[in-house]
């Protein structure tokens, strides 16, 4: 973001919590700006706090970054109404999309393929089962405020549903504020992939091709790239025209993703749209060689898009993995601590996103991604031998990592195949 | 006899599930963590009764603090 804003002569202000007082971002800025306690309520959840910051410091626009308050409409609201910009799109397209049910009926009537399920609220678990029984079990529950692989449950027969509906709804409420739940069909052995839109104020809407990220664990990416390997090509098209129909139907302007699920023979269904950049962006950015994050400023400031569609080419192949402070061997619990030691792999196509340096405290209080790594070549073997040569070097000592896994996940027959699906790892693919 | 229950991880108090008195199986989450956005259960070892919670909702505890005794 940072680097973005210097290419196009933007000075840029940080806001941190007190336990980002040290941090990497802070110092990267040219200005910055303390807003709270540690505990995300009191700082980068309080958009009081952050506005109040941005007056203070008279910003002129606000990057929302990918977590926190980024997806929130009412703050992208609050932003505006501030007579500031929001480098992202409208607050009614954050909030439409934001409603995973409103979400599934919008593009159903925009002609995009979505999962058989519910298009209301499911009321109960009376109403809960009519549909189930009329989709055929398994069925996932979903909460209709969701995102994030959060207060997702699986269900595999009728009289596990009451059990699953009242946990699905308590975490809903917990996370969400809302207990609302909707129901899609369970597919098996499905791959995700995702496709990368952009929109300008013109209503122009163009995508940047697709990004296979069927690794994940808890619903949540692991690895991500691009072109996705082994898709057909009748699905690679749809997927992408689907993509823009969706995004020209609710007028989306600015980065977004369009999330879908790619069933065993190819048919593919939306499955949820990110209104926002997203944290694996710099794969599509190393494919294309167009930088995503420049554009959003571009557009943000009412210029037009600054490429074609055609314009925008598959030029090489880029795989991304995420380092988490996460214990694989422990189901990926979290591994908080302080980084001891940080070796840094580079070289030719390798591209490093970090957050953190030897030092660097992570605390319980944020997310558990410390760096990406990302890794571009010529063909897709060229990018996977970068890449098991980069997650090699890689040295992070102080807590547990994701690097162990991803090492066995990049080695695994599957992934060099290019036969991937988001169930493998439940599966034991890549156990030890 | 008395048995510790202690944090596997290091993280806040989301929730107190239980209290003293309160009988519990094993498996059971007596407290529950946040961690890293996670909310992680810290579960009783054996079945028995919660004779004390050592720790309150919003409170930061370190992996192997010790959260309740089980007698």
């Amino acid at each position: 973001m940072f680097r973005a804003c210097r290419q196009l002569g933007l000075k840029t202000v940080a806001v941190f919590s007190e336990a980002d007082r040290g941090a990497l971002h802070v110092r990267d800025a040219d200005e910055a700006v303390a807003i709270g306690g540690a505990p995300a309520r009191e700082s980068y959840l309080n958009a009081e706090r952050i506005l109040a910051a941005a007056r203070h410091s008279r910003a002129d626009a606000i990057h929302p970054g990918y977590g926190f308050l980024s997806e929130n409409w009412r703050f992208a609201d609050a932003v505006h109404q501030a007579g500031i910009e929001f480098i992202g799109p409208r607050p009614e397209a954050i909030r439409k999309m934001g409603d995973k049910i409103e979400a599934r009926r919008l593009m159903a009537a925009a002609g995009v393929p979505v999962l058989p399920g519910s298009f209301e609220p499911v009321a109960d678990v009376g109403g809960a089962e009519a549909v189930a029984r009329d989709v055929g079990f398994p069925v996932f529950l979903k909460a209709a405020a969701g995102g994030g692989g959060i207060g997702i449950a699986r269900v595999d027969k009728p009289t596990d549903l009451a059990g699953a509906f009242a946990m699905a709804t308590r975490r809903a409420q917990a996370a969400f504020g809302t207990g609302e739940l909707y129901i899609e069909r369970y597919l098996e052995r499905p791959r995700h992939v995702e496709i990368q839109v952009f929109g300008d104020s013109s209503g122009q809407i163009v995508h940047l091709y697709e990004r296979e990220c069927s690794i994940q664990r808890r619903h949540q990416k692991l690895v991500e790239e691009s072109p996705a390997p082994n898709l057909p090509p009748p699905s690679k098209t749809g997927l992408a025209s689907a993509a823009v129909a969706g995004a020209r139907a609710i007028g989306y302007t600015n980065a977004g993703t369009m999330e879908f699920l790619v069933d065993e023979g190819g048919g593919f269904y939306f499955l949820e749209m990110n209104a926002r950049l997203q944290v694996e962006h710099p794969v599509t950015e190393e494919v294309t060689g167009l930088d995503l994050v420049v554009a959003q400023l571009r557009v943000a400031s009412g210029e037009p898009l600054p490429w074609s569609q055609s314009e925008i080419v598959q030029r090489r192949v880029a795989i991304e993995c995420r380092v988490y402070a996460e214990d694989p061997s422990k189901g990926f619990l979290p591994s908080p601590g302080t980084v001891q030691r940080l070796d840094l792999p580079s070289g030719e196509g390798i591209r490093i996103e970090s957050g953190v340096e030897a030092g660097s405290t992570v605390s319980v209080h944020y997310d558990s991604l410390l760096l990406k790594l990302i890794a571009h070549g010529a063909t897709r073997q060229e990018a996977l031998e970068r890449m098991v040569n980069a997650l090699d070097r890689c040295v992070v000592e102080g807590l547990q990592t994701t690097i162990p896994f991803l090492r066995r996940v990049v080695a695994s027959d599957e992934f060099k195949a290019g036969r991937v699906h988001t169930q493998l790892l439940e599966q034991g693919a890549f156990n030890a | 006899m008395l048995e510790e229950i202690k944090a596997h991880i290091t993280g806040v108090v989301f929730q107190v599930t239980t209290k003293a008195g309160d009988r519990v199986a094993a498996g059971d989450a007596v407290i529950v963590l946040e961690s890293m956005k996670m909310e992680i259960p810290v579960e009783a070892p054996r079945s028995g009764a919660v004779k004390e919670i050592r720790v309150r909702e919003g409170q930061t505890v370190q992996e192997g603090d010790v959260v309740a005794v089980l007698e």
